[in-house]
């Protein structure tokens, strides 16, 4: 059979660009200033500096540069961005209109409650909406991203626990984490004050019921666990580890990253999840990355309500309030209300897509299997039993021609898609994490499932083009090396005119 | 990557599951495995623990960073750190140049030497790496 492939990628015009330092002459500016009208008076010479260099130029040269820049970036806009655990799924517009109306955009966030009911009214629901689906009892739109989430529930877990120590319960330090977690729940449970306890993985790639017994002794506070896990797969015996724990005195924190595994499936109120938290720039469909903010709200179990941040939003007859008589709440995570315009996409989305969100969920899982069926023939699959949302390759099968993940993940940027995310999970060698989200059409996976083979086929018979790649870049293989060990972090020293 | 008969494996030392070295003698000297380093990549960053840390076997002391990934550092023995390698603070690629010896990590007083005798040995840390291949 003769192999035709076209890549998505290709040649075309890319445009130089230098940095701002390079650019410009020696007193351009890009404004012009009123004349001062009042005296000049000059600071003590021994509090003031050199000053920063600033890099001299015009609007014009300022507004190509970062436009040229942006003709060199990859984002959910250009193609496929298939970074596993992350979620990329493409973000409608209409969220963006929705959060530019001038009722939103434009609410102070010292208003008084009278003047903005309206923005009121959005927090209000959208913590019910997001409470409601995952079936937990009220929200927080505080924490400003999934890290921040985290923090809250962990601090949420320990503000319950210190508030049980105080009638004779056990003292609690430390908490269970899976091997597969996302390296920020050790940090949270640290940051937290307690101290993480790691929970290794069975053989099927998911936590047993026997490991948490034997762990889960009287100073443990809980379990932080991600359902789906990091493998892509459904913690099994989650049900009855939740009730353990409970019977043994712990709660249960969620990780919301693989929340778009489940949406309307999975009830976690009914698994007994005491604080989950969401990435709305994940499940909920707002930017992600250079295009956030994030924001990561938590939901919570009964028992965790009166420990939520404030103050919160209620609903007094037909009008919303702020709550701040709140004993018990671990108090403000943000200095105002939370990311309050992603707040606005996320409830545009959830409107708009209404009992769709469950098909949202289903279509995501249904993508990854099929991509995983598709490519388990010329990658390894180290698991291979039916995935939720994302699937896990590795590079065993292209090391004998000396290929390695990152070769295949640079080659990938050729063929013009965004690179999986890779060695993530740390639990698989050399992984490669595939979510394809629902929002890739058949065609588009069908396109990227060829990529993945043509690079499977060049691994065996040119794997020069895989040590190679990317070569349609701006930019080719990049030093990681050396910019993580000796960082050059402005533009003077960049330009070697450092002072 | 390279390949698993590249890998040194010196035998005058003791392995831990989890990729960790340490000397059977004075000063007891930690360290990864020439397997560990090649497999995290060119290291960018050792977090150090402090000399006078209390360790129980299994326990975290530290990570490494690589442009791969980060990855804790877990105790193989029990006892009380004595040394840290200070060197490593600005130059963290002495772990993947000299594994077993400029890119120690610490040296720690064992609270127990019996626990030796629970790691694995040369040949046993080889097939371990084998049964993985």
């Amino acid at each position: 059979m003769t192999h035709k492939f076209t890549p998505a990628g290709t040649g075309g015009l890319v445009l130089q660009e230098k940095l701002l330092w390079e650019k410009g002459r020696k007193g351009r500016e890009g404004m012009s200033l009123v004349k001062s009208d009042v005296p000049p008076a000059s600071l003590p010479a021994d509090i003031c500096g050199s000053g920063p260099d600033w890099p001299d130029l015009s609007e014009q040269e300022v507004a190509r540069h970062y436009t040229r820049l942006s003709s060199w970036n990859f984002g959910v806009d250009t193609g496929m961005y298939p970074l596993g655990s992350c979620t990329m799924k493409y973000n409608p517009k209409i969220n963006e209109t929705m959060a530019a109306l001038p009722g939103f955009s434009g609410a102070h966030p010292l208003l008084p409650a009278s003047a903005c009911q309206g923005s009121m009214r959005l927090i209000y629901e959208l913590e019910s909406y997001l409470a409601e689906i995952v079936g937990l009892k009220a929200a927080s739109l505080q924490p400003a991203a999934g890290a921040h989430g985290e923090l809250c529930g962990m601090l949420m877990i320990a503000a319950w626990h210190r508030h049980n120590e105080k009638s004779g319960a056990p003292r609690k330090t430390k908490v269970l984490i899976p091997d597969t977690a996302h390296g920020t729940n050790p940090a949270t449970a640290t940051m937290s004050g307690f101290t993480e306890v790691k929970v290794p993985l069975g053989p099927k790639g998911y936590i047993e019921l026997a490991q948490i017994d034997k762990l889960m002794q009287d100073d443990v506070a809980g379990l932080m666990v991600t359902n789906p896990n990091t493998l892509g797969l459904f913690e099994q015996e989650l049900a009855d580890i939740i009730a353990l724990i409970h019977q043994r005195g712990g709660l249960v924190y969620a990780d919301g990253a693989n929340l778009n595994a489940v949406m309307g499936y999975a009830d976690l109120g009914r698994m007994g999840v005491d604080v989950v938290h969401y990435n709305l720039h994940k499940t909920m469909s707002t930017p992600h990355g250079g295009g956030g903010p994030g924001s990561g709200p938590v939901a919570v179990s009964e028992t965790l309500i009166p420990f939520l941040p404030g103050p919160r939003v209620v609903k007094n007859g037909d009008k919303y309030e702020w709550q701040t008589d709140l004993p018990l709440s671990i108090g403000r995570l943000h200095g105002f209300h939370g990311q309050f315009g992603v707040a606005v996409k996320a409830y545009s989305y959830i409107l708009s897509m209404g009992q769709n969100l469950k098909k949202a969920s289903a279509l995501a899982v249904l993508n990854a299997n099929y991509i995983k069926e598709k490519l388990k023939g010329a990658f390894d699959l180290p698991f291979d039993q039916p995935c939720m949302h994302e699937c896990v390759f590795t590079d065993a099968k292209q090391r004998a021609a000396k290929v390695s993940t990152l070769d295949i993940a640079k080659r990938l940027i050729d063929l013009g898609y965004h690179p999986p995310t890779v060695y993530f999970p740390l639990v698989v060698h050399s992984a490669i994490m595939i979510e394809p989200t629902e929002t890739e059409s058949k065609e588009d996976l069908d396109a990227f499932i060829a990529a993945m083979l043509e690079v499977a086929r060049e691994a065996g018979e040119e794997p020069e083009k895989l040590h190679a790649a990317p070569t349609l870049t701006k930019a080719r293989r990049m030093d990681e090396t050396t910019a993580a060990r000796k960082p050059v972090l402005t533009g003077d020293m960049m330009t070697g005119e450092s002072k | 990557m390279i390949e698993l008969k590249d890998i040194n494996i010196p035998d005058d030392i003791k392995y831990a599951e989890d990729h960790e070295w340490v000397s059977v003698e004075a000063p007891f000297r930690i360290g990864v495995s020439d397997f560990a380093q090649d497999a995290l990549g060119d290291l960018t960053y050792v977090e150090l623990p402090e000399v006078g840390m209390k360790l129980t076997k299994g326990e975290e002391f530290g990570t490494l960073e690589s442009t791969k990934s980060v990855s804790p550092l877990y105790s193989p023995l029990s006892g009380e750190v004595t040394a840290v390698n200070d060197l490593l603070e600005d130059e963290p690629g002495q772990v993947n140049s000299d594994p077993y010896g400029e890119g120690w990590i610490i040296e720690i007083a064992p609270a127990n030497l019996d626990e030796l005798d629970e790691l694995l040995d040369a040949a046993a840390y080889q097939e371990k790496l084998e049964q993985e291949e």
